[in-house]
């Protein structure tokens, strides 16, 4: 048990004129996140505090925001592992903000609707299922680990300039679907990403990877598929 | 004041995007103009967490059959199960896994490239078909990929509040809208409910905040019965105090279970399959180990041990709960056991409905015009007493995928409802009432007296006096929450609100399940009585409905449908 301080990013647009910072003082016990520490301040001190959350367990995407700084899922921040005399707590940047820690998650399902977001095989399919080898699989581990959480697109500086850039999460999705060795719309996936709302919006700044909570190497992600419309196009 | 709302018509309404709403959605879209309402967004929904596997008698690397499949599903469901309806879900398998894969679902792979397949508490063969150990997690992002391809409309963060009924028929449903509060009516010829289960009536659950039982309540005030609410099963790898779920496939892959004397307890109660023996039993091992002062160091948890696996397959197989162990407790697990506790997990029990998810009103499977139930929410009766691991998934795909078929069958023969102003007069009354509290109470507070007394009263060892105490506990809450006092006054992102209607759901559910436990007086599966501790076929192979009426609900039961498999004790 320690007394920790938490900095809270405040706006209520229904009556707030500008977004102001509260500060909240208790006990923090051990083990708690981000997120019980939030659950805390809204069961038992100020229930009109409100921010996204289900799972708890870093896998439904929901509670993606700022702490310190950095862009983090709350329920898989340990609160004694963040440092400083406060705990700064605002929304993901980038996206605009609803109330207190809640964004508008449009822009950000917008840009991963651009990228042809769905697996599609043109041949009529086998009886049972497609074959794929194990290391054929294996290339896809890190894209499906994605949870959607928006940690690395609001990261993302071209992203935060112009809003049509469909972002980092998108374009590890279609990389999901690229590099899937059933897949059969390889060429028209490039086509889409090759763009300047797309794989040439980023300038391999690395923000994303730092960010994303699930160790996706999201520049990686773009490099290849960088890689793979250059040589397409040849 | 509760003014603005606005008005939707639909062929079919959809509520819930997870596994089961969403398979539904594939399936019924096509032919009809759809809606799919989700107080998350869909791939937020907690069908994501399943880590383990979904099962299908694929025989990719055991010899198996669906024959054996069945068996298996019935003896863990300690015989309550219709075995019409798991017959169903367990020939219906492999093509729905072959879909899913078709799909483009990321499955785990064997050499030959074919699916992989392992082992799982309860299924005699590896008979679990995984993706590392995120398999809920790439089905659901696959089928809302598809729903993205075929643009089905979502309602993101809505929140349903109410069924419609008229003349007994289901014809649509309020929701508010989360981002500004504002109330809309759906009017439709079919409505499905695949809300998911109630995990969070307890203190320690592996379910997400949003499992508050909703599909259950809002059946429930609408006339509708809740069949077997009183399984309810406890995972016996919750992370200790937490609850967060350590998957089944930890074990499937070779995991022990170790008490504070250091020993595989299994051994007394299962040592046929030691840890992969069902969830009921293995709980309750675990819970008699720790009652019986051999948890460690004599505390209320014991370990589960995966040294042994060795770091590559710890990484290679279960990438994700090490990460999840480590993030939640500090624990690396390839060099330290993980101390765990049995948690609330999956509520077998719920709204009756047939084999096409039609919901059924009696012991006669009268069926609800306009009302279909698929996924965790409904009971078809696939689980019975106990369901084995990685038939839940199929469950949700199987009968949301044939909820869906049925549905738009359905809508060819059914006339459109006419808007019911009354219907939503009623609803904006409601809501408005709710907003207007102003006492005392807190609703975090009640909420969790209200899991402490389910945890302690109803949880795996559960007694007649225990019971009584937690009905009567249940209705003075219920009371007192009449009295709750909301500060929150205004409409965006009320989430002080919505959990406040969540906490009233949770009610309802706990009500139903405690009063199903205190009338059944035998043990059966996952149900626990120490005042009645076998099995009663005699008395109680048997469904249990409970109604809400306006003082005590009312308790009928229904048979069961013994097709193949005669009961016989239950030992592994
Ligand atoms: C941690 C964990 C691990 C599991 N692992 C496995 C496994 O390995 N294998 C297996 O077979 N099973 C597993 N299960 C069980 C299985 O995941 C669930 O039973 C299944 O996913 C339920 O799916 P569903 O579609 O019924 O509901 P859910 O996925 O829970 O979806 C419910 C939906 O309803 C919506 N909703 C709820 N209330 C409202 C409302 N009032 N208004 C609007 N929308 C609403 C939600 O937004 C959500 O979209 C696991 C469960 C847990 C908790
Ligand atoms: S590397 Fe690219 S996508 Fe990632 S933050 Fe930088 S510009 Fe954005
Ligand atoms: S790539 Fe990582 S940060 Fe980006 S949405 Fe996916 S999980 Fe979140
Ligand atoms: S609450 Fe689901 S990721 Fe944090």
């Amino acid at each position: 048990m320690a007394e920790r301080t938490f900095k809270i990013h405040r706006f209520n647009p229904e009556k707030d004129e500008k977004p102001y910072f509260q500060e909240y003082r208790f006990e923090v016990e051990s083990g708690w996140s981000i997120l019980d520490s939030l659950n805390h301040i809204k069961w038992n001190i100020d229930s009109s505090l409100n921010f996204r959350r289900s799972c708890r367990s870093g896998i439904c995407g929901s509670c993606a925001m700022r702490v310190n700084g950095e862009n983090a899922l709350a329920c898989e921040t340990q609160v004694k592992n963040v440092k400083g005399s406060k705990i700064k707590i605002e929304p993901l940047p980038g996206l605009a903000v609803m109330r207190d820690l809640v964004v508008d998650m449009e822009p950000f399902f917008e840009g991963l609707k651009k990228v042809m977001p769905y697996f599609v095989t043109k041949d009529s399919p086998p009886d049972k299922e497609w074959l794929q080898s194990p290391e054929d699989r294996k290339k896809l581990d890190e894209p499906i680990k994605c949870i959607l959480c928006a940690c690395c697109t609001a990261s993302c500086p071209s992203f935060w300039f112009d809003d049509k850039y469909v972002g980092p999460a998108a374009l590890v999705k279609s990389y999901r679907f690229v590099f899937d060795s059933r897949d059969q719309a390889r060429e028209e996936r490039l086509d889409i990403v090759n763009d300047r709302e797309g794989l040439w919006r980023c300038h391999t700044i690395f923000n994303c990877v730092e960010a994303c909570p699930k160790d996706i190497n999201c520049t990686q992600a773009i490099a290849e598929l960088k890689k793979a419309t250059v040589f397409s196009t040849v | 004041m509760q003014q603005t709302y606005e008005q939707h018509f639909y062929d079919v309404v959809i509520v819930g995007s997870g596994l089961a709403g969403q398979r539904a959605a594939l399936e019924v879209a096509p032919f009809a103009r759809t809606a799919v309402i989700s107080k998350v967004y869909p791939t937020r929904s907690h069908s994501g967490a399943a880590q383990g596997g979904i099962a299908a008698a694929l025989g990719n690397v055991d010899e198996d059959t669906w024959q054996q499949h069945h068996f298996d599903t019935v003896k863990g469901s300690d015989y309550l199960a219709d075995q019409d309806a798991a017959e169903i879900m367990v020939r219906d398998a492999a093509q729905v896994v072959i879909e899913l894969e078709h799909m483009g679902t990321p499955f785990s792979r064997l050499p030959d490239g074919r699916i992989a397949q392992r082992n799982f508490g309860g299924h005699k063969y590896k008979r679990a078909c995984y993706s590392a150990d995120l398999t809920g997690h790439v089905m659901l992002h696959t089928l809302y990929e598809q729903c993205l391809k075929y643009g089905t409309k979502f309602y993101n963060e809505f929140f349903v509040t109410r069924l419609f009924m008229k003349e007994g028929r289901c014809i649509g449903l309020s929701a508010v809208n989360l981002a500004d509060g504002k109330l809309h009516s759906f009017f439709a010829k079919a409505v499905l409910i695949a809300t998911g289960g109630g995990g969070r009536a307890f203190s320690i659950t592996a379910t997400a905040h949003a499992t508050t039982g909703d599909g259950f309540a809002l059946a429930y005030r609408a006339g509708i019965p809740l069949e077997d609410m009183e399984f309810m099963q406890f995972h016996p790898t919750g992370l200790y105090k937490l609850g967060i779920l350590v998957t089944e496939g930890a074990r499937g892959e070779g995991g022990y279970l170790i008490n504070g004397k250091g020993e595989r307890f299994m051994e007394k109660y299962a040592p046929g399959m030691m840890e992969l023996a069902p969830r009921d039993i293995t709980s309750r091992s675990e819970q008699t180990e720790i009652n019986e002062g051999r948890g460690i160091d004599g505390k209320d948890y014991i370990y589960l041990d995966l040294r042994h696996l060795g770091k590559e397959k710890i990484l290679e197989r279960l990438p994700q709960i090490h990460d999840l162990v480590f993030k939640s407790l500090g624990v690396d697990c390839i060099k330290e056991p993980i101390p765990i506790q049995p948690t609330a997990h999956y509520t077998m029990g719920g709204i009756p409905a047939n084999l096409d998810g039609q919901v059924t009103i009696d012991s006669e499977n009268t069926i609800v015009p306009g009302l279909f139930s698929a996924g965790e929410t409904s009971c078809i009766s696939v689980h019975g007493a106990n369901r084995l691991g990685c038939n839940s998934l199929l469950d949700a795909v199987c009968f949301g995928r044939r909820a869906g078929k049925a549905m738009a069958k359905y809508i060819t023969g059914a006339s459109m409802p006419d808007i019911d102003e009354e219907q939503i007069k009623v609803s904006v009354k409601e809501l408005d009432e709710f907003k207007s509290r102003k006492g005392e109470e807190k609703v975090a507070s009640l909420r969790e007296q209200l899991q402490k007394g389910m945890m302690v009263r109803c949880g795996i060892f559960r007694d007649s006096e225990k019971l009584s105490a937690q009905l009567a506990d249940i209705r003075k809450l219920r009371g007192r929450f009449q009295n709750i006092g909301l500060e929150d006054s205004t409409s965006n992102y009320n989430f002080e609100l919505m959990e406040a209607l969540e906490c009233s759901w949770l009610f309802d559910f706990s009500e139903a399940m405690v009063l199903g436990a205190l009338k059944r007086e035998e043990s059966r599966g996952a149900h626990s009585r120490t005042d009645f501790p076998k099995r009663d076929d005699e008395k109680f192979l048997k469904h249990t409905l409970i109604y809400k009426t306006d003082g005590e609900p009312r308790v009928e039961y229904k048979p069961v449908v013994i097709t193949a498999f005669q009961p016989q004790e239950r030992k592994y």
